[in-house]
């Protein structure tokens, strides 16, 4: 589903380039929930940031689908990531001023789905994260945990083939958190790839595969047993 | 781009943005509304200034008899010219053509008399004619006639001040009064836009007058109307050959200054066309910057609401929107807006000018309005600048990246 080959990134910062990437070779399966784990400063943000295209890096391929990912201006950008990709922020980002429906829909407004079509398939994905009784609410009037999943199914709603998540329980308590968990174990049990930056160690345990990052490489990749999110809860 | 879809997603952001709508809402309007104002005091200015210098008809000569400078045909100079009828008669016959009306004028001061209130007051003898050429209203009855010249009647038309004066409230048509020692009836009291003192006359047939005066044909100054259809050009050529005319008639050498004046009211025109431009000069002037602060203003609003939603740009961006979506859905968002407020502002501006009609007299602005020409394209140039004071903005938060949009707080 994923394959990157050689990936440098670096910033410049003043007159210093600072490296952050350092040659990152992945290869993901569909179907694979993979951890991205490291301390701030390790480049899993970045790497993130590359692979959901919202960030461009200096050297080394990217495919994603059979589809190489290169010469990529905005227009183009921003297609891919209608077309393939849902975004799962750490501060939710949803749009303020939408109920949790629109905010849903939105993605499938820039896909050019019709209005009715779209609100169906949102609520849709509404009462698949839980919260279809919340649907003319605005993000304000929710939790912390109903905004992430609001967050969820916004990205689900534009059949994405991967998930990326960055920091998906950082704002979040732990039992919410193993909530959120859990309902993103059952999204990658319905078969979709998801990607979760995250730097602890328990929502690591609870993906199959975890890959560590410090300085910029890969310094550990190993499939890990499964920790259901449903245990602790 | 203009599809049902994306005018719903609009009135969502604007209906669920009120601040945000209403501030670069009211910029517009506000701005439009100014310059509807001032541009109407502007041409109420204008209005005033006509009202003032353009009381009297605009296409007559006034010949002033003077004293011959130069010796001529065996005449000395320093001799004093008049005119008489003769003149009135030579002068109709030979410019038929350009010629739309004369009138002599003899002025004289009178102490005029109703019972027992008197007081003094300028008489002008004079022909039908006058009254186009000082522009006199008849508030009742009627002006000295053709027949009144005719038959040297004696008629008096008297000034609504003189009525008010001397009348004190009495209906003064009909009435009799005393002008000097010889008794008039009043057929008619008028009213001029030329102010009080143009109201403080009496008018009596030329004839009439001469007849008192012990029949004599003098006629004072004359008055010649020449037809509006002639212009300018006609109008100046009118004047030579009718100076060289009636010095020819006199006697007067060609090159006497001051034996005959003659004041073209049409040269007088012009100058006050000019001062008049020079006025619309000065409108257009205020307007223009009126139309430019309120760009700037719309520019700072929209560089604000650019701002304001960087973030939720980036997101747009993150879930789909590509760069020309996201602009044009603020521009279409920002010309909406400066729309609807641009015409609010338009028509409580022609509204509240309308309402004001004369109040303003005092501060010289009179009848107070501006053409809808104006004011559409005012509205129109305010709207396209709005779009694109709108448009870098968000042609700049369309290129931003979306990880950069999403970290702005």
């Amino acid at each position: 589903m994923i394959a990157i080959k050689d990936l440098h990134k670096s910033y410049k910062i003043g007159k210093n380039f600072l490296h952050v990437l350092k040659g990152i070779n992945l290869d993901v399966e569909e179907g694979e929930l993979v951890a991205i784990m490291g301390s701030s400063g390790s480049g899993k943000s970045t790497l993130l940031n590359i692979l959901g295209m919202l960030d461009v890096a200096d050297k080394g391929s990217y495919t994603l689908d059979a589809v190489p990912i290169k010469d990529l201006d905005e227009t183009k950008a921003a297609k891919y990531r209608n077309k393939f990709l849902g975004f799962i922020f750490q501060s939710f980002n949803l749009i303020n001023y939408k109920s949790a429906l629109e905010n849903v829909a939105l993605p499938l407004y820039y896909q050019k789905v019709g209005r009715k079509e779209r609100n169906e398939k949102a609520m849709q994905y509404l009462e698949k994260v839980g919260l279809a009784d919340w649907a003319e609410h605005l993000p304000s009037e929710l939790s912390g945990g109903q905004k992430q999943r609001i967050a969820i199914a916004r990205a689900l709603a534009a059949e994405p083939k991967v998930l990326l998540a960055d920091e998906p329980t950082g704002a979040l308590d732990s039992t919410t958190s193993y909530e959120v968990m859990q309902l993103i174990q059952d999204i990658n049990d319905e078969g979709k790839t998801i990607l979760v930056v995250t730097h602890e160690d328990d929502i690591a345990a609870m993906c199959k595969r975890v890959v560590r990052l410090k300085d910029g490489v890969i310094i550990e990749d190993e499939k890990v047993n499964q920790v259901r999110a449903s245990d602790y809860v | 781009m203009f599809s049902k879809d994306s005018w719903q997603e609009i009135f969502e952001t604007i209906s669920k943005n009120k601040l945000r709508t209403f501030l670069s809402g009211f910029t517009v309007a506000l701005g439009i509304f100014i310059f509807v104002i001032l541009f109407g005091f502007g041409n109420g200015l204008k209005n005033s200034f006509q009202e003032f210098f353009m009381d009297d008809a605009t296409n007559i000569f006034r010949l002033f008899p003077g004293r011959t400078t130069v010796p001529h045909n065996g005449f000395k100079s320093g001799r004093d010219i008049e005119f008489d009828n003769d003149d009135l008669a030579a002068i109709q016959k030979n410019f038929a053509f350009q010629l739309q009306y004369i009138t002599p004028r003899i002025q004289r001061n009178y102490t005029v008399k109703y019972k027992n209130k008197s007081n003094n007051y300028g008489l002008r003898a004079v022909a039908p004619g006058h009254q186009q050429a000082e522009k006199t209203i008849m508030m009742k009855g009627r002006f000295i006639n053709n027949q009144d010249v005719l038959n040297k009647t004696k008629y008096a038309v008297i000034g609504r001040l003189v009525e008010q004066d001397i009348f004190k409230g009495e209906d003064a048509l009909g009435k009799f009064i005393d002008i000097g020692k010889r008794s008039f009836k009043v057929v008619g009291v008028f009213q001029d836009d030329g102010g009080d003192n143009e109201e403080r006359f009496v008018y009596v047939p030329y004839t009439t007058n001469q007849l008192i005066e012990k029949n004599t044909d003098k006629v004072g100054q004359i008055i010649v109307a020449f037809k509006p259809i002639i212009g300018y050009q006609g109008a100046m050529e009118f004047e030579t050959e009718l100076m060289a005319f009636m010095k020819k008639r006199h006697d007067i050498s060609s090159k006497d200054e001051g034996a005959i004046y003659l004041r073209n009211v049409a040269e007088d025109l012009k100058q006050n066309q000019e001062f008049g431009s020079l006025l619309q000069m000065v409108v257009t002037f205020v307007g223009i910057g009126t139309l430019i602060a309120g760009i700037i203003g719309i520019s700072n609003i929209m560089v604000y609401v650019v701002k304001e939603r960087t973030k939720e740009l980036g997101i747009r961006k993150a879930i789909g929107a590509t760069p020309r979506m996201v602009i044009a859905m603020i521009l279409q968002e920002s010309i909406f807006i400066t729309t609807a407020a641009g015409y609010v502002g338009l028509f409580s501006g022609i509204f509240v000018l309308n309402s004001m009609g004369n109040s303003l007299d005092d501060y010289f602005i009179n009848n107070p309005y501006i053409d809808m020409g104006t004011a559409v394209f005012a509205t129109v140039l305010l709207i396209i600048f709005g779009g694109i004071a709108g448009y870098v903005p968000a042609r700049r938060a369309a290129r931003i990246k979306p990880i950069e949009a999403l970290n702005d707080e």
